[in-house]
C-alpha cells in the first residue's frame, strides 16, 4: 500500500470511530432525557413508576388551586375528566395557568397519586390546548363512556 | 374593495411566479433566447405585485378594517399604531405573506445584481426561486388566505396578543425569515448549477456575498428573538431548547458550515459537492423550520392553535423541495470533477473539519427536535427529549470548534506544518490562562464552567489577534492591507469569543430566587439589597397593570429603581413585563408573579445575571463580520472582467 492510501485509510478509520462514539454517545444522552408523557388516568392504570421523569397534563381541575404557606408552594389537580392527579409545585406559576385550562407539567411521582412537579408550561396562546393534552382528555372521556352503561 | 385588490393581486403573483419557474428554465434547456429575457422582468412584477398585496393588508390594519378576519382576530381599535404595523405578520397567515414577500424581494434582487453572470445560468436560478415562490404564494391562498372577509364587519376586533406587542417582535420576524429566506438564494444557486452541469469559480464567489447576508439576518434574527424571551417572557431565560428555537438554529448551524465551505471552493476549487449540498441541506432546514413553528406538530412554547392542512401543504412542499433538489443532486453531481486533493494539515482540512463539527452539532439538534414525532408516528408512545439532551451534547461536540477557530486563518492552503501553524499563538494561549487564573483568583469560588468558558473565549479573541500581529509583521501584506473579508471573518471569530465567554458566565454563575415579597420586605443578593417599595394600579392603552416598585441598593447608594407589571389585557390575556436592569458586566431582573393572600404579597423572580450581555453582543459581532465580508471588493461583481475571461476557470463540465 503506498503511503497516501494508507494515510487516507488511517483518517477514514477515525473518522468512522470519532462517528461511531459520537453517535454513541448521543444516542445515549437522548435515551436519559426522553420524558414519557402521561395523562391521570395512565398514572391510575400504573403506568409511571414513582421517581422516573415524566411529563404530565390535562385540565387544570375547578376549584382545586390552593396556595399555602410561608413560601411559593402551591397544590392543584389535574384532570383528564375521567381519573385526577394531585400536584405539588413550589415556584411562580405561568402567566395562563388557570383552572379549567390546559397544562403541562414535568416531574416524577413522589407516591402513587402525588406528582412534584419542577416545572410547569406556559402556552403563548390561551386557546391553545397540547396536542397531549387533547389527545389525553379524548381517551380520559372515551374511558368514561365506557364504564358509564 | 382593497382587501379584493389584496388578494387579486397576490393571485397575479402566484401566476407570475409560475410563469417565471417554467419558461426561462425550459428557454435555458432549448436555448430560446425570448424565454431566457422573460427572468428578470417576471421576477420584477412578481415583486411589485407581492409587495402590492402586503401594503394592501399593512393598510387594513392601518385602518382597522374588521369586515378582513385576519385583522378582526389580530387586532383592534385601541390597538397602538406600530404594534398595528407589526400585526400584520403577528400570526400565521400575515406571516406566510411576510415569508413570500421577502422571497420576491430577493429575487427581485438577484436580477438585478447578477449581470456578471451569462443569461442562462441567471435565468435557472430566478426559476429556481419562481419555483419556491410558487409553492409559497399558493400554500397562502389556498390554506390561510389573510384577506378572508368576515361579513358582516365586526364592530370591534380581538387584539394582538400582548406578547407580540413589544418592539422585539416587531423586527424579530422579518430578520429571521431575512436569513431564512435568503438561503433560497444559495439553494437556487446549486440547484441551477447541477443542472446547467457544470460550475464556474466566479459563480460561486458571486453566490457568497448572497449566503453572507443571508447569514448575517439570521444571526440577528436569533439574536433578537432570544433577546426577546429573556424580557418579555418573564422568566430570564435566553435560549430553551424549544423545537421553535432549534428550527431556526439548524440552519444558522448548516449556514455556517456553507458559508466557510463556499470560501474554500470559491478559493482553492475544493469541496465543490459538499457546498452545493449543504446549501440544499441549508434551505430544506429553513423549509422544515417553517413547517415546525406553522403545522404545530410539535409541542412548544411558540406552538398557536393551528390548522393540519396547513402542516400537511408545507410538508408536500418541503417533501418536493428537498426530495427534488437531491434526486438531481445524486444524478448531477458525480459530472462534477473530482477534488485535486489537499494533505491532513491545511486550511483546507481546518475548514473541513469545522464543517464536521457544524454538521455533527446540527445532526445531533435535529434528532433530539423530530425524535418525538417519530417516536410518536412509530407507536412508541409520546415523549419529549428533555433540554439537558442538548445542554450536555452540544458543547461537547462544539468545543473542538472554539478551540480550532484560531488556526485556521493562519494555516496554509493545500499543505502546512502543525508546528508552524501553532507557534505563533503562544502568547495567546498564555492569556487565556493568565485572564482565568486571575478571574478565578478575584471572583473566589468561580465555578470550572465558567472558568473554562473564559479560557475558550479568551483563548479565541487572542487567538484572533494573532492574526492581525502577524499580518503587521509582513510588511508586504501590510502594504496591501486586510481585506475586509478577512476583517469581517476577524470580527466574527471574536464575537464567538465574546458570545461564549457570555453563555459560560450566564449558565454558571447567574443567581435566580423565587420568593414570596410582602410590601417593604428586602431581600440581598450578592451585596445588592432589593426592596419592594410598593405596588399601584396603572392603566395602558389597551392594559390594566399592577406596576410595582422596586429599588436596589448597594449600602445606602441607590443602583437601579425597577418597575415590574402584571399587565391584564382586554382579551383577558394576562402577561408579565419584567423590569431589567442592564448592565456590561451583569443585568438585574425582576419580574412580579402572582398576588398572595389577597395581594398582601406578591411571588417575585429575582434575578442576577452576570454578563448576558455579551452573549448578544457576540452575536452582533458575527452578524456585523458577516456584513463586512459579503462587502468586500473582490467579492463584488466585474462585468467588464467577466466577459472577457468566460469561462476561463470552469471547475466541472458536462459530460
Amino acid at each position: 500500500m503506498n503511503p497516501i492510501r494508507r494515510k487516507r485509510l488511517l483518517l477514514i478509520l477515525l473518522g468512522l470511530a470519532a462517528i461511531g462514539i459520537a453517535s454513541a454517545l448521543v444516542l445515549l444522552a437522548l435515551r436519559e432525557n426522553l420524558q414519557h408523557f402521561v395523562s391521570p388516568s395512565d398514572v391510575d392504570a400504573g403506568k409511571a413508576a414513582i421517581g422516573q421523569r415524566i411529563r404530565i397534563g390535562g385540565v387544570v381541575e375547578e376549584g382545586s388551586v390552593r396556595r399555602g404557606g410561608e413560601g411559593l408552594d402551591v397544590r392543584f389537580v389535574v384532570t383528564d375528566r375521567f381519573k385526577t392527579l394531585r400536584v405539588h409545585f413550589r415556584g411562580i406559576l405561568p402567566d395562563l395557568f388557570r383552572e379549567g385550562q390546559s397544562v403541562i407539567a414535568s416531574g416524577a411521582l413522589t407516591g402513587p397519586d402525588l406528582f412534584e412537579a419542577d416545572e410547569v408550561l406556559a402556552k403563548h396562546d390561551e386557546n391553545y390546548m397540547p396536542a397531549e393534552v387533547a389527545d389525553a382528555i379524548a381517551r380520559g372521556k372515551a374511558k368514561k363512556a365506557e364504564q358509564a352503561p | 374593495m382593497i382587501p379584493e385588490l389584496g388578494q387579486f393581486s397576490l393571485i397575479l403573483a402566484l401566476l407570475v411566479a409560475l410563469v417565471l419557474g417554467v419558461l426561462p428554465m425550459i428557454g435555458a434547456q432549448r436555448g430560446r433566447e425570448r424565454w431566457i429575457a422573460l427572468a428578470r422582468p417576471a421576477a420584477y412584477v412578481q415583486c411589485g405585485l407581492v409587495a402590492l398585496s402586503f401594503a394592501l393588508l399593512a393598510h387594513a390594519f392601518l385602518v382597522q378594517d374588521f369586515s378582513v378576519a385576519y385583522v378582526a382576530e389580530h387586532s383592534n381599535s385601541v390597538l397602538p399604531v406600530r404594534y398595528r404595523f407589526s400585526a400584520v405578520w403577528g400570526a400565521h397567515e400575515g406571516s406566510l405573506l411576510l415569508w413570500a414577500l421577502i422571497l420576491s424581494v430577493w429575487t427581485a434582487l438577484v436580477a438585478r445584481f447578477s449581470r456578471s453572470l451569462p443569461d442562462t445560468f441567471v435565468a435557472r436560478v430566478l426559476s429556481v426561486l419562481g419555483l419556491v415562490s410558487v409553492g409559497f404564494l399558493s400554500l397562502t391562498l389556498v390554506t390561510s388566505n389573510p384577506f378572508l372577509r368576515h361579513l358582516p364587519g365586526l364592530a370591534d376586533g380581538n387584539d394582538l396578543n400582548p406578547l407580540l406587542q413589544d418592539f422585539g417582535m416587531i423586527v424579530h420576524p422579518p430578520m429571521l425569515y431575512m436569513g431564512f429566506v435568503g438561503f433560497a438564494v444559495a439553494f437556487a444557486f446549486a440547484v441551477a448549477a447541477l443542472i446547467e452541469g457544470r460550475v464556474d469559480t466566479r459563480w460561486v464567489r458571486w453566490s457568497r456575498p448572497w449566503t453572507l447576508v443571508a447569514w448575517s439576518f439570521l444571526t440577528l434574527g436569533i439574536a433578537l428573538g432570544s433577546w426577546w424571551a429573556y424580557y418579555e417572557l418573564g422568566w430570564g431565560g435566553w435560549w430553551f431548547w424549544d423545537p421553535v428555537e432549534n428550527a431556526s438554529f439548524m440552519p444558522w448551524l448548516i449556514g455556517t458550515a456553507l458559508i466557510h465551505s463556499q470560501a474554500v471552493t470559491e478559493k482553492r476549487g475544493q469541496l465543490l459537492r459538499w457546498t452545493l449540498l449543504l446549501a440544499i441541506i441549508a434551505f430544506s432546514l429553513s423549509l422544515l423550520g417553517t413547517f415546525l413553528v406553522r403545522s404545530g406538530v410539535l409541542t412548544s412554547v411558540h406552538a398557536f392553535a393551528s390548522d393540519p392542512t396547513r402542516g400537511a401543504f408545507i410538508l408536500a412542499f418541503l417533501g418536493c423541495v428537498t426530495g427534488g433538489a437531491l434526486a438531481l443532486y445524486t444524478w448531477r453531481a458525480p459530472r462534477f470533477s473530482v477534488d485535486t486533493g489537499f494533505e491532513p494539515v491545511s486550511r483546507e482540512s481546518l475548514l473541513l473539519l469545522n464543517n464536521v463539527f457544524l454538521v455533527a452539532a446540527c445532526a445531533m439538534v435535529l434528532l433530539g427536535t423530530l425524535y418525538p414525532l417519530v417516536a410518536e408516528a412509530m407507536g412508541w408512545g409520546k415523549v419529549s427529549v428533555g433540554p439537558p439532551y442538548f445542554g450536555l451534547l452540544f458543547p461537547i461536540l462544539t468545543a473542538p470548534l472554539f478551540l480550532l477557530v484560531p488556526f485556521g486563518p493562519l494555516a496554509r492552503w493545500r499543505q502546512d506544518q502543525a508546528m508552524r501553524i501553532a507557534a505563533p499563538f503562544k502568547i495567546a494561549f498564555i492569556a487565556a490562562l493568565v485572564v482565568a487564573a486571575a478571574a478565578f483568583a478575584l471572583a473566589r469560588g468561580l465555578p470550572l464552567r465558567a472558568v473554562l468558558g473564559i479560557v475558550l473565549g479568551v483563548w479565541v479573541i487572542a487567538g484572533t489577534l494573532t492574526y492581525v500581529r502577524r499580518f503587521r509583521a509582513d510588511p508586504q501584506r501590510r502594504a496591501r492591507g486586510l481585506s475586509r473579508e478577512s476583517i469581517g471573518m476577524l470580527i466574527a471569530h471574536a464575537g464567538l469569543g465574546v458570545f461564549v465567554i457570555g453563555v459560560m458566565l450566564v449558565e454558571s454563575t447567574s443567581i435566580e430566587k423565587d420568593l414570596r415579597m410582602a410590601r417593604g420586605e428586602s431581600v440581598e443578593v450578592r451585596g445588592l439589597r432589593f426592596t419592594f417599595e410598593n405596588i399601584e394600579p396603572l392603566d395602558g392603552p389597551n392594559y390594566r397593570a399592577d406596576h410595582g416598585v422596586f429599588v436596589v441598593r448597594s449600602g445606602e447608594r441607590i443602583v437601579a429603581t425597577l418597575h415590574p407589571q402584571k399587565r391584564a389585557y382586554r382579551n383577558r390575556q394576562v402577561m408579565t413585563e419584567a423590569a431589567i436592569d442592564p448592565g456590561f458586566t451583569r443585568d438585574l431582573y425582576v419580574a412580579l408573579g402572582e398576588p398572595l393572600d389577597g395581594g398582601k404579597a406578591w411571588a417575585v423572580r429575582i434575578y442576577h445575571k452576570p454578563f448576558i450581555r455579551w452573549i448578544w453582543l457576540g452575536a452582533l459581532f458575527m452578524m456585523a463580520g458577516g456584513l463586512f465580508a459579503a462587502a468586500d471588493k473582490r467579492l463584488r461583481e466585474r462585468r467588464a472582467q467577466a466577459l472577457t475571461d468566460a469561462g476561463a476557470d470552469a471547475l466541472g463540465a458536462a459530460a
